[in-house]
């Protein structure tokens, strides 16, 4: 065996050590550093984080089951950042009374899920892909389980499992047809058989690899789970769903339906995604705007925006990519600075509704500026990141060209307007509602505070420095393989 | 990179930047620090302005003939080649100077804002970047940008300091106007995607014109984005809605800078985006909006007049004669297009001293229902005469702003030899009745009516800062109607390039 190969993965192999160092410390640390453990996780993926940032070698690996390239690469530390912003945030949280037990067990699951997930965005083969898929998806259940003395999130874990399961199996018998028709479980064979295949079976295939998908993005009408499992589960827990366990997704499905169904795109799946884009963009608004739990209101919220993540699917083209992975950067800041905030606010008084936010710029103006930058971003407002990625994804479709393609950008901007008008009612609470203020003035710890800069700075920054852009969008010039079959 | 530091114009965005910046190391408490931040940023804006103006007349009696002075641009997004492309015309250098003055009242009007004057004023200086961002831009991304940057302090502005029912007017306002630019977005995508034949896709609106690429059948599609797009913001029927509602419950300066700038964005956009690089379909669908705005002129007087609520008049009014500034547009030659400008210049600074008026009347007597005021002219003789003006320029009286910029709107529109623009002509220019009867309607009942109420007659006249502010605005209105020609030479020649445009498919008269 060649063991160059595993110079491919160094992303994989980093974590898997931070992980090794993390479980030892867990492990084998007397209980009075114990209480330092969270300090040491993020102080050391941190380290991982910015190693990770230099490239390693592209190619193939394993035979072909496992890939690296430019744009991989870069997925892999878009979600690196946004774990580390995860793992920030909840350090405060996961030294309470209540959950210091077992924070040891948090961090490692979380590690372990990042890791399915690079599997998942690298697989070029579907068995790597399941396996990556399970990992990434059986230990959130028992993160969303993890304060357990709540009804909620054993609630939340249960059903997170039961549809997880249910979703892997659809999945799994979608990769069965495409064996029958095949014979194959790699990307390339499966890509050059179904070339010209017309067949009920090769529909049937698409459909349920798209299901399967579709149930980690929680797309409408495989959504059903998202709204009680975000509110269930702790918030850390629930960020690091809405935002990594979606934007790894999103990624692979591209991959998956470029690389292996790419031929069977006009005939079989632009409009199979094009009504999921429709139903997912609009019913989560829709289901969004009637919510007054924070939790459940930002779960509608990122049902809808992840469909306007896969307008950069639909538009198959390197723009879309680029635009994709941008959107999925930007994503990922402005909404963990509204969990970060809602985190904050929750462990200090353990209020979530929106109703408890009145007044919070009277008390809090900080946690409440943050919020409201959040908000604009996730309605895409200038001059704040989320405008830049919406435009840009919007761009990206329109640039595929057909008036279809028009239509449904134009249906997906009069979304942002809903979606405008509830993230407005958030910021109304917090700065229109001077009369009552439930909470109180909020200490936060600093870890929070780093967090949450890091969350403000990028959501400014990110759009008016264009280098991020442009790099992305060189990366995906760099692979317009990925497009060869279209 | 740097050398765009060299253009005057970037500063119009820097200096409300730096305002903003200065505005956020003040406390809420020293309200004096507050003050003079604010009124050095708006003082430094309007002296730029004036320079600007300067440079202007200079370049062109230099004979310097180019369609925008003072370009220059800096490369951003290079994928989808946005650029930070400046450069002004005539009119964007108008429009500067209209938005520069009305700033400085405007700081004037919230002389004594209460509560969090700190975050009010940095709202204010937000939506002033994004005002003077949208005049100096010549790239379609980001002027969109700027035209965004400046909808949304709206909402906070009159959520937060508004008054009466300003929760659902506040998110009305905003929700339509985020709603057109959700349309526009869509037109300036398909804009870009055909602004080229070559493949050289571009953002820039003088090389886009310069192509002249756009496909006659996707213009079709895309005109109508466009216009509507910038029309909900000229308060377009029937998409004015929001303009009342917003207006009566916006605090003084924010319905000073909305009617005197904000509405003015939504007239200059349609020109020199919908109709400038579209002008096959500006020609065929014209009568379809020159009729929508010649409802608007008509309709926003008639409902005016039966308006008892003084802000509700003057934004219903705004209706009506932001409807003249699209209407005349759409005739599509230099004398109309000269008139809407005109009137854009006149309606900006004569609403916003009603505005300013309106606030400072209001502040006094704690209702502005004109069945519950009268005979304010012996109580408050300076806002009395002040209203009496403004008045009369908004009747179109010669000698004030309004009659300089109606007349020509109405001359030039009746050049065009159809009988489809005569007769809508015709329509229109009776709304000059029709706002002298709602204007006298008003002011005899305000200012000469009897005292309906004992406490008014205790009440001051104006402070120093409100007749600064307001003495601005009322030699601005009248310097203008003694002397038009001044500002006409300066915008007269930038509407060669779009009659130009328009001339293949348009028959016009006069040329």
């Amino acid at each position: 065996m060649d063991y160059s190969q595993f110079l491919m993965m160094p992303q994989e192999i980093g974590l898997l050590l931070v992980f090794l160092l993390v479980f030892v410390y867990d492990t084998f640390m007397p209980q009075r550093s114990q209480d330092k453990l969270p300090l040491f996780t993020a102080i050391l993926f941190a380290l991982y984080a910015i190693y990770s940032f230099v490239p390693g070698q592209m190619g193939q690996a394993f035979g072909g089951m496992f890939e690296a390239n430019p744009a991989t690469w870069v997925m892999k530390n878009i979600l690196n950042l946004g774990v580390l912003l995860v793992i920030l945030q909840a350090v405060k949280w996961s030294n309470e009374d209540h959950v210091a037990i077992r924070r040891g067990e948090f961090y490692e699951l979380l590690l372990l899920t990042l890791l399915g997930m690079f599997l998942m965005i690298s697989a070029r083969h579907f068995l790597l892909f399941v396996i990556g898929l399970e990992t990434a998806s059986l230990p959130i259940a028992a993160l969303a389980a993890f304060e357990k003395r709540y009804y909620e999130s054993r609630e939340a874990a249960a059903k997170y499992i039961f549809t997880a399961v249910f979703s892997s199996a659809i999945f799994m018998l979608g990769i069965s047809f495409v064996y029958g028709i095949s014979g194959s479980l790699y990307f390339t064979d499966i890509a050059t058989s179904i070339i010209g295949h017309k067949s009920a079976l090769l529909i049937a295939a698409v459909a349920f690899v798209i299901a399967g998908v579709g149930f980690k993005l929680s797309l409408v009408p495989f959504h059903l789970w998202t709204a009680d499992v975000y509110q269930g589960a702790p918030t850390a827990v629930t960020s690091y769903l809405s935002v990594i366990s979606k934007g790894a997704a999103a990624f692979s499905f591209l991959v998956i339906l470029t690389q292996v169904f790419g031929s069977a795109y006009a005939q079989v799946w632009e409009w199979m995604l094009y009504a999921l884009i429709i139903l997912t963009i609009t019913l989560g608004n829709l289901f969004a705007i009637r919510q007054r739990n924070l939790k459940r209101f930002l779960a509608f919220s990122s049902i809808s925006q992840a469909g306007y993540i896969m307008l950069g699917i639909i538009a198959v083209n390197t723009t879309g990519l680029a635009s994709m992975m941008y959107y999925i950067l930007v994503y990922i800041f402005s909404n963990l600075a509204a969990f970060g905030v809602i985190g904050v606010i929750e462990r200090a008084t353990g209020k979530v509704s929106m109703d408890d936010y009145n007044g919070l710029f009277r008390t809090n103006p900080w946690l409440a500026f943050t919020m409201m930058l959040a908000m604009f971003s996730l309605g895409g407002i200038p001059p704040f990141a989320g405008f830049f990625s919406k435009f840009f994804i919007f761009v990206g479709a329109c640039q595929q060209g057909s008036v279809a393609i028009y239509v449904l950008v134009l249906i997906a901007l009069v979304n942002t307007i809903i979606s405008l008008y509830y993230y407005l009612l958030v910021v109304k609470a917090m700065f229109l509602r001077q009369d009552d203020c439930s909470v109180p003035y909020i200490d936060s710890h600093w870890t929070e505070e780093i967090g949450l800069t890091v969350c403000v700075m990028g959501i400014i920054a990110l759009g008016l420095a264009s280098g991020v852009y442009t790099r992305l969008s060189d990366i995906a010039d760099s692979v317009t393989g990925i497009f060869a079959l279209i | 990179m740097m050398e765009i530091f060299n253009n005057p114009l970037i500063y119009f965005v820097i200096i409300p930047l730096l305002t903003l910046l200065g505005l956020a190391f003040c406390n809420n408490r020293g309200m004096r620090a507050i003050r003079a931040v604010a009124v050095t940023g708006a003082v430094a804006l309007v002296a730029l302005a004036i320079y600007l103006v300067c440079l202007f007349l200079q370049a062109r009696a230099a004979g310097d003939t180019s369609e925008m002075i003072l370009q220059s641009k800096v490369m951003w997004y290079a994928p989808f080649n946005i650029e930070l492309a400046l450069g002004v015309d005539g009119v964007s250098v108008v429009m500067i100077l209209l938005s520069a003055f009305i700033v400085f009242a405007g700081v004037f009007a919230s002389w004594k804002m209460n509560p969090l004057p700190k975050q009010f004023f940095l709202w204010f200086f937000l939506l002033s970047t994004g005002v003077f961002g949208f005049f100096i831009s010549i790239d379609l991304f980001t002027m969109f940008m700027f035209y965004e940057v400046a909808l949304i302090p709206m909402y906070l502005l009159i959520g937060v300091w508004g008054s009466g029912n300003k929760n659902y007017s506040a998110m009305k306002l905003t929700l339509m106007l985020m709603g057109s630019s959700a349309f526009l977005m869509l037109g300036l995508i398909g804009i870009y995607f055909h602004s080229s034949a070559d493949g050289n896709l571009t953002m820039n609106i003088l090389e886009i014109a310069h192509n002249d690429a756009i496909p006659h059948q996707w213009q079709l599609y895309l005109f109508p984005l466009t216009f509507v797009g910038f029309g909900v913001l000229g308060a377009m029927f029937p998409f004015h809605t929001w303009s009342p509602d917003g207006h009566a419950s916006a605090p003084t300066a924010v319905s000073m800078l909305h009617a005197g700038v904000l509405m003015k964005l939504g007239g200059y956009g349609c020109f020199r985006i919908a109709i400038y690089l579209m002008p096959f379909a500006a020609s065929e669908l014209a009568w379809i909006f020159l009729t929508l705005t010649g409802i608007s002129i008509v309709y926003g007087a008639f409902s005016a007049c039966v308006q008892t609520d003084l802000k509700y008049i003057n934004a219903y009014s705004s209706v009506s004669h932001c409807g003249m500034v699209l209407f005349a547009i759409l005739m599509f030659n230099t004398t109309a297009m000269t008139g809407a400008v005109l009137q854009m210049l006149s309606h900006g600074l004569m609403t916003a001293l009603f505005f300013a008026l309106i606030g400072m009347i209001y502040g006094r007597t704690h209702t502005r229902d004109i069945r519950d005021m009268g005979g304010m002219m012996h109580i408050m003789p300076y806002l009395g005469v002040g209203y009496v003006i403004a008045g009369l320029a908004s009747l179109g009286l010669p000698g004030l702003s309004g009659f300089a910029a109606e007349m020509t709107i109405f001359f030039g529109s009746f050049e065009n030899a159809d009988v489809f623009r005569r007769v809508l002509t015709i329509m229109g220019a009776s709304s000059i009745v029709i706002t002298a009867v709602y204007i006298l309607r008003v002011v005899a009942k305000l200012l000469f009516g009897e005292v309906q109420d004992e406490h008014h007659r205790t009440l001051t006249d104006a402070s120093w800062d409100e007749r600064l502010s307001t003495a601005t605005l009322i030699v601005s209105v009248a310097i203008i109607g003694c002397f038009p020609n001044f500002f006409v030479n300066i915008i007269s020649d930038s509407f060669l390039p779009v009659v130009n445009a328009l001339k293949d498919y348009f028959p016009v008269a006069g040329m």
